[in-house]
């Protein structure tokens, strides 16, 4: 199948999630274990990635910054642009693409190949709609809030890697972080976090619900899956950083 | 009753079903065989609408399956209870939730009333104090016990089965055929199985359909298999000693 078929199709199977859902009681049901499993469930990776990167990202900005005419309160500037701009953001998102984008295919393509799908279908259920849509809804609303913890903590790393290693003084750091703050930015990395949220959840919802075959071919789904959400991410986040701060 | 008529279906070219026409009565116990590859779980798929026949007519008591509009079809579905091969319960949800599930989506009970027809099911397939168990915790027969019970809960017209005693033990496998005659006279219900078992055709099949290639090659009762001089049917219902030496014990003594 070439790509712009898949393109289509994917197009086609949105077009299905994106209908009311049959009963709302249900559907808000399926919404907080959707909640739970894709966000709060992420909580832990993204806290101890998150800190530790941006301690690294501290301690590199330290240690290339050893000239006595540069200031060392751009460490603590330079760990707060990166981590705000770019770490939170997209790179959270990859992270959110290899771990929640295989179970979001493993669990809807186990679903597919043990007919649970048809099950529903049989039932008169619009599949698509039940699966995917508290899915999409999940991650649009608890991703934002994830990236907002990953650049405090990253930002905390930070500053917890100067009191350790010396290289820098805490007291640089704060003023670091505290110069040129732009709330604008902040807004920019939620903007691309919601839409990078949108792709982890439904490019693998697409790879798991058109999964024929058996379990080799759901992992092999789930290895396509992570792989394209981060190639779309990275793609996406190239035209958004144009459109956006260009 | 339903009605199928020269039912055709094809994929990628290749036809599937080349044009299939029958009909199962209410109360009755239908059952397909066939070799694999003979088109039977297309021709099932295809009475229950997760496949569309490329010609042919499907009539659920009058109303033409393909022609329906969007509300009708939803509203036919509802008719419709189906046993998958391997259960297709959702692993996520508990057994009681399984079962509650389309009582959720499509009926404005209570909680309260939605249990007690839970438990009323459950009872019906002999699973109860089962409600909280995990479908991966259940035996294979368990499984088929809860789908059977799922299938039943909106009270179907209509029941479609795939397989029902495939990886089951002989003993289980007569419990899960007596079960399926039984609440189809008891629903009032047409019953529609597809199935490999031989044991299970001979036992509870009223209707017989056999397809080769594609091809409704017989159809009759669980008595007239024994008598039936078609050579396919023969071929493949008496391919095992066992069976040819039943059929000759039947035969020999109907004489």
């Amino acid at each position: 199948m070439n790509y712009l078929e898949h393109i289509g199709k994917y197009f086609i199977m949105l077009k299905q999630v994106f209908k009311k859902p049959q009963r709302w009681s249900v559907f808000r049901e399926t919404l907080f274990r959707e909640i739970e499993d894709l966000g709060l469930k992420s909580i832990g990776i993204i806290a101890f990635i998150s800190f530790f990167v941006g301690g690294v990202v501290a301690i590199q900005t330290a240690l290339n910054v050893d000239s006595p005419f540069i200031p060392k309160y751009l460490i603590g500037f330079a760990t707060k642009r990166g981590l705000i701009l770019e770490f939170a953001p997209t790179f959270m998102s990859i992270i959110l693409a290899g771990k929640v984008g295989s179970f979001i295919t493993s669990s809807i393509g186990t679903m597919r190949v043990t007919e649970q799908i048809d099950a529903l279908e049989v039932m008169g259920i619009n599949s698509l709609n039940y699966l995917v849509l508290p899915k999409i809804i999940a991650a649009l609303t608890f991703y934002p809030l994830l990236v907002l913890l990953a650049m405090f903590l990253g930002i905390l790393g930070g500053y917890y890697a100067g009191l350790l290693t010396d290289l820098f003084f805490s007291e640089d750091y704060i003023y670091g972080i505290q110069l040129e703050f732009n709330p604008y930015f902040i807004k920019y990395a939620v903007i691309k976090t919601i839409v990078f949220a949108f792709v982890i959840a439904t490019v693998p919802a697409y790879h798991g619900y058109y999964v024929k075959g058996g379990s080799l071919e759901v992992g092999r789904a789930s290895t396509q899956a992570v792989v394209w959400s981060s190639i779309v991410i990275i793609l996406l986040n190239y035209f958004l950083t144009q459109m956006l701060l260009g | 009753m339903i009605e199928v008529q020269n039912l055709i279906k094809s994929f990628n070219g290749a036809e599937v079903l080349k044009g299939v026409t029958t009909t199962f009565e209410k109360g009755k116990t239908n059952m397909i065989i066939g070799q694999s590859g003979s088109g039977k779980t297309v021709f099932l798929k295809c009475l229950i609408g997760l496949h569309v026949p490329n010609s042919g007519v499907i009539c659920f008591d009058g109303r033409k399956h393909t022609e329906l509009d969007i509300k009708s079809r939803r509203q036919l579905r509802k008719e419709i209870g189906m046993v998958f091969q391997g259960g297709a319960l959702y692993d996520s949800l508990t057994v009681e939730e399984n079962i509650m599930f389309p009582l959720k989506m499509f009926t404005r009970s209570t909680p309260l009333e939605m249990l007690k027809r839970v438990n009323e099911v459950l009872e019906r397939v002999n699973l109860p104090n089962s409600n909280k168990k995990f479908p991966a915790e259940l035996s294979g027969g368990m499984q088929k016990r809860v789908a059977i019970a799922r299938a039943i809960v909106m009270n179907p017209k209509y029941l479609f089965c795939d397989e029902p005693n495939s990886g089951l033990d002989p003993q289980t496998a007569i419990v899960i055929d007596n079960l399926i005659q039984e609440i189809t006279k008891e629903y009032d219900m047409i019953t529609v199985i597809n199935s490999h078992d031989m044991n299970s055709v001979m036992e509870i099949g009223e209707k017989i359909i056999f397809l080769k290639d594609g091809v409704k090659a017989w159809e009759g009762s669980n008595k007239e298999i024994f008598k039936t001089e078609n050579e396919a049917v023969v071929n493949f219902v008496y391919s095992s000693n066992l069976f040819k030496k039943v059929r000759e014990a039947y035969l020999s003594e109907i004489k």
